[in-house]
Parts: C-alpha cells; sequence; structure tokens
C-alpha cells in the first residue's frame, strides 16, 4: 500500500504542485496590471501582499486562480441541480452523450473500414486515401456545415453532434485496426494455411484476436477526440448546450471563470474516458489470458 | 538417381525447381531435386543456411509453389493434400496463439476441422499426454518455457491425425539438453504413432540420432548432394551417439556437407 502511494501518487502530486505553483504565479502577473490601475484610481495605498490578494479575487480576470475555479466547479456541480440551465453536471452529460454516441459511430465505422481494406485489395487501394484526406479538413471549417446542412433535412440535437465526434474518431480506429488485422505473424497465417482454413476462420481465429490490442490503442485516442469533436459541435448551434456552449457564452460575456472551469470539466470528463477504456482493456486482455503488456 | 514410386511411397519429387524472383536477380532455391520419402520414415534435410531444405519443405506443404518439376504427396499434388490436411507443419517457432491456453491451442486446427466438440477433447488430452504436458492444459503459451511451447506445437500438428508430420527446424531455438530430451522424447512418439517425418536441421548428430534417411542438400542452387540411409538400430538410447556406427555416419554426412561447400 505504501509502495503505491509512493510510486503512483506522489509523482503526480509532484507535477500537480507543480503546476499549482505556477499557476499561481502567472494568476497574479497576468491579473495585476489591471489591479494597480484600480489602485491608482482610488489613489489607494497597497503593499504587494494587497495585490497578491487581490489579484485572485476579480470577477472577470485574465487568468483565475485555481481556488476560484475550483470554487466556481463545487458552485456549479454539487450545488445546482442538476437539472438547472446553470448544473456543469447538465452541461458536461450533454457533452458526454453526444461523446459517447459519436465514439459508438466512429468506432462501428472504423472497424468496417478497416475490415473491407484487409480483406479486399481494390478497398485497399481505394479507400485509404480519402480516409487520409478526410482529416485534413479542418473540423473547425466543417463542423458547422454539417450541423446546418442535417439541420436542413431535419436532424438536430444529439445526432449532428455525435456525426462530428464520429468523424473525427473512425480515423485513428480505422488505422489502428489496420495494422491489427495485418499484424499475425507470417508464420500463423501459413500454420493457417496448412489447415485450409477458410477466409471467414482465419480472419474470427487469427486476426481479430491478434488486432485487440491495437484496438484499444486507438480507443484510447479516440474517445479523447471524440469529446473535442461533441464540444466543436457545440459551438455553432448558438449554445444551447454542452461544454462548448459554456466555453462560448463565457468568451461572449468575458466569463473567464466560467470558460476555465468547463476547460477543467471537459479535460477531467476526457480523463475518465480514457481510463474507463483503460480499465475495459485491461480486463478484457486478462479475460483473453494475455501476458500484460 | 530416378526412383520408383511404390504404393509405400509418401512423398515424390522429381526434377523439382524453385527460382525466387528477387530485386537482386533470380535465385535458384530448389534445382532438380529427386526425392522420395517412403511410409514411416525419419528423413532429416541437413546442409548450410540457403541450401532449400526449409523451402523443399514450404513446397511439400503448398506454401510454395515450384517453378518446374514434379511433386506428389500421397499421389496427390501439395494443394489437394493440404486441402485434405495430409500432413501437419511444425514450424521453427512454437507459433502459439497468445490469447489461448495449451488445450485451446491444441483444439485450434480441430475446430478449423469441424471436429465434434467430444472428439476434439479426447484428442486434446490424448496429445497433451503424448508430448508428456499433461497438467498444463490451462496455461497459456507466455506462462511455459520454450521446450514446453514446442512440445504444445507437436502436440497440436499430431491432434488431426495426419500421417505425415513436416517439422522445421522445431528445437533450433532451444538450448543443448532440452534439445537432447526432446529428441529422445521425439523418437519415442515416432515409434508409437507410426509417422512418417520429415525433419529440417542443422545439427549433425541430431539428424544421425533420429533419421532413417539424411538428406544432405548444399546451396546455390540448393541442391541435394547425397542421400544416406542409416542402419542404427531401432532403439537408440542417447548414448548411441558414441557408439562406432553413428560417428562413421556423422562422418560421412559431414564430408557430404564439406563437398557440397568446396563445390561453390
Amino acid at each position: 500500500m505504501l509502495f503505491t502511494i509512493k510510486n503512483k501518487i506522489m509523482p503526480i502530486l509532484a507535477v500537480l504542485s507543480a503546476i499549482g505553483f505556477l499557476w499561481y504565479g502567472f494568476t497574479i502577473y497576468l491579473n495585476s496590471p489591471w489591479q494597480i490601475q484600480i489602485y491608482e484610481q482610488a489613489s489607494a495605498e497597497w503593499s504587494y501582499f494587497d495585490l497578491a490578494k487581490d489579484t485572485m479575487a476579480h470577477e472577470r480576470p485574465v487568468l483565475p486562480a485555481p481556488h476560484q475555479i475550483l470554487s466556481e466547479i463545487w458552485k456549479t456541480t454539487v450545488k445546482k441541480k442538476i437539472t438547472s440551465k446553470r448544473s456543469l453536471v447538465f452541461h458536461s452529460w450533454v457533452t458526454l452523450s453526444s461523446t459517447l454516441m459519436g465514439f459508438l459511430m466512429g468506432t462501428i465505422m472504423g472497424i468496417t473500414l478497416a475490415i473491407f481494406i484487409v480483406e479486399n485489395k481494390a478497398m485497399d487501394k481505394s479507400l485509404m486515401p480519402w480516409i487520409i484526406t478526410s482529416q485534413t479538413i479542418p473540423i473547425l471549417a466543417i463542423a458547422p456545415m454539417i450541423i446546418v446542412v442535417l439541420n436542413a433535412v431535419g436532424l438536430s440535437g444529439l445526432l449532428p453532434k455525435a456525426m462530428i465526434s464520429a468523424y473525427l474518431s473512425f480515423f485513428p480506429i480505422a488505422v489502428g485496426m489496420v495494422k491489427g488485422l495485418r499484424s499475425p505473424d507470417p508464420i500463423l497465417i501459413d500454420l493457417m494455411r496448412t489447415y485450409s482454413a477458410s477466409r471467414f476462420k482465419l480472419f474470427f481465429s487469427l486476426r481479430l484476436p491478434s488486432s485487440v490490442s491495437f484496438l484499444f490503442t486507438s480507443m484510447k485516442i479516440a474517445i479523447a477526440i471524440s469529446l473535442v469533436g461533441a464540444i466543436v459541435g457545440e459551438l455553432p448551434t448558438g449554445a444551447v448546450a454542452g461544454l462548448g456552449a459554456r466555453l462560448l457564452t463565457g468568451s461572449y460575456y468575458g466569463q473567464t471563470i466560467q470558460i476555465w472551469s468547463a476547460l477543467i470539466s471537459a479535460a477531467t470528463l476526457a480523463a475518465l474516458l480514457v481510463i474507463s477504456v483503460n480499465i475495459i482493456s485491461q480486463m478484457t486482455f486478462k479475460l483473453m489470458g494475455m501476458q500484460k503488456s | 538417381m530416378k526412383q520408383s514410386i511404390s504404393k509405400k511411397t509418401v512423398i515424390n519429387a522429381e526434377n523439382l525447381s524453385l527460382i525466387f524472383e528477387t530485386n537482386d536477380g533470380a535465385v535458384h532455391a530448389l534445382k532438380d531435386i529427386d526425392l522420395n520419402v517412403e511410409k514411416k520414415d525419419f528423413v532429416s534435410f541437413i546442409g548450410p543456411s540457403g541450401c532449400g531444405k526449409t523451402t523443399f519443405l514450404r513446397v511439400v506443404a503448398d506454401l510454395e509453389k515450384p517453378s518446374s518439376g514434379k511433386i506428389t504427396i500421397n499421389g496427390k499434388t501439395p494443394q489437394t493434400a493440404r486441402q485434405d490436411r495430409d500432413f501437419g507443419y511444425v514450424f521453427q517457432a512454437p507459433a502459439l496463439l497468445q490469447w489461448r491456453n495449451i488445450s485451446k491451442n491444441i483444439s485450434l486446427p480441430l475446430e478449423i476441422m469441424g471436429y465434434s466438440k467430444e472428439e476434439q477433447k479426447t484428442r486434446i488430452e490424448k496429445n497433451i499426454e503424448l508430448v508428456g504436458l499433461s497438467g498444463f492444459e490451462k496455461k497459456f503459451p507466455w506462462q511455459l518455457s520454450g521446450g514446453m511451447q514446442q512440445r504444445a506445437s507437436i502436440a497440436r500438428a499430431l491432434a488431426f491425425d495426419a500421417d505425415l508430420l513436416l517439422m522445421d527446424e522445431p528445437f533450433g531455438a532451444l538450448d543443448e539438453i532440452v534439445r537432447d530430451h526432446l529428441n529422445e522424447q521425439l523418437l519415442e512418439l515416432w515409434k508409437k504413432t507410426k509417422k512418417t517425418i520429415c525433419f529440417v536441421t542443422h545439427s549433425i548428430p541430431e539428424a544421425v540420432y533420429l533419421s532413417t534417411k539424411i538428406v544432405v542438400m548444399s546451396p546455390r542452387p540448393g541442391r541435394i548432394t547425397d542421400i544416406i540411409y542409416s542402419d542404427l538400430p531401432f532403439d537408440r538410447p542417447l548414448d548411441i551417439r558414441e557408439s562406432a556406427k553413428f560417428l562413421e555416419i556423422a562422418q560421412r554426412v559431414r564430408r557430404g556437407l564439406r563437398e557440397g561447400h568446396l563445390e561453390n
């Protein structure tokens, strides 16, 4: 137990405290010009201690102090009803639901494409360039188009946002799965050939199980960019709901504390999502009896 | 070296050649191979790297296509023989599936070939016992030593009861002591199961100890330089390797290898 504390928690705490230290430093540094102006207008006496204290109490600071963000998060999660429009839990859920839906769609799409590419030579030659091209288009440019076009055909709400997530997340899945499905050692392919195994058997007995570790690595990347996709998808919808909407309204009104608390929530959400994928992958490996890698 | 085909002939190769086209030009992997392997033979293929011993085995297994010449396995083309599952193949590496435990690995060919669940179970049990891995059924490959993994892969090749066993340097990566032990066990197994075995090796003592017939090969182009029939007794304790007869055969193999080398 002591061992894990020493090895796992201590490094995290060390990094966290270093970030916190730097953050407070920048808070004071970035907010002080404005604070000094306030002092001068009021021709008040001030010490550096006052300055440090007052730079952390702005309503719309250039950079809010960590404790301001934390207390804002506390106020908008624990102290608000989940159904309230001002609850971060509500907004996080909106973003999370489209993230998960988009991730699911992207995963299915990526795996399907990978199977086509690996099993069909013509597909291999024709699909891959398009898949790569699809990712060279900046998502910020295409996201509003997707929302507008889908809205015109009567689709709005969750689905268009999920499609943006899917658009981003299918790519690492497809690329990872192609690599995974092609990963079996040539010796194993030869082995299956000496059994005259059908393509179907070759796929399900060898290619698919070999690709599992590649799939999970891709899924870790895909779920994180799924979240980015969902947030980007929330920006052009007129900021109705979701963490993206919180970011947008925050920037309309210069509510930096609100922006930062939405950012921190998004980061936490991303971390939790990646950790969940990791846990599922470890459970799967254990189930398959594979050596921990 | 034309050889007559009889009812007992398992593998028959005539004028068999294989040329690989590479970027640096054509490589003559096999040239004019004439060879017969009879039922219940234990044939070793020995020669330096590049002499085509593995390639020949791969042609037999229909993993490579010959460029010219004729080859039959049980009177059939390699492709038909493969489709009829006439042979088991043991590779240089154990080639076990990491996500299957030992008994599941052994059942892989049985699943693919559509054996019933009960049949699978009895065959797994029988073959695990045959290679001395009882008690390790539920272990995963990474939990076993290299020697045990290779034994599991032999059990897998035996599981569907093909009469011909093709072994491509199966013990090449193992240390001397484990190798001796497995050689002894392989001989036991061969006597018990009455299979025909083709065995590729680098090692002269291994070839002489195991075989009824030793095919000496030489590279560039890959060809047969000598075929030696061993008349060592059927029962071979490990210390037979110090007998005069054994050393005499080993001497002849070594001479064959050296002649093949000098010609180049």
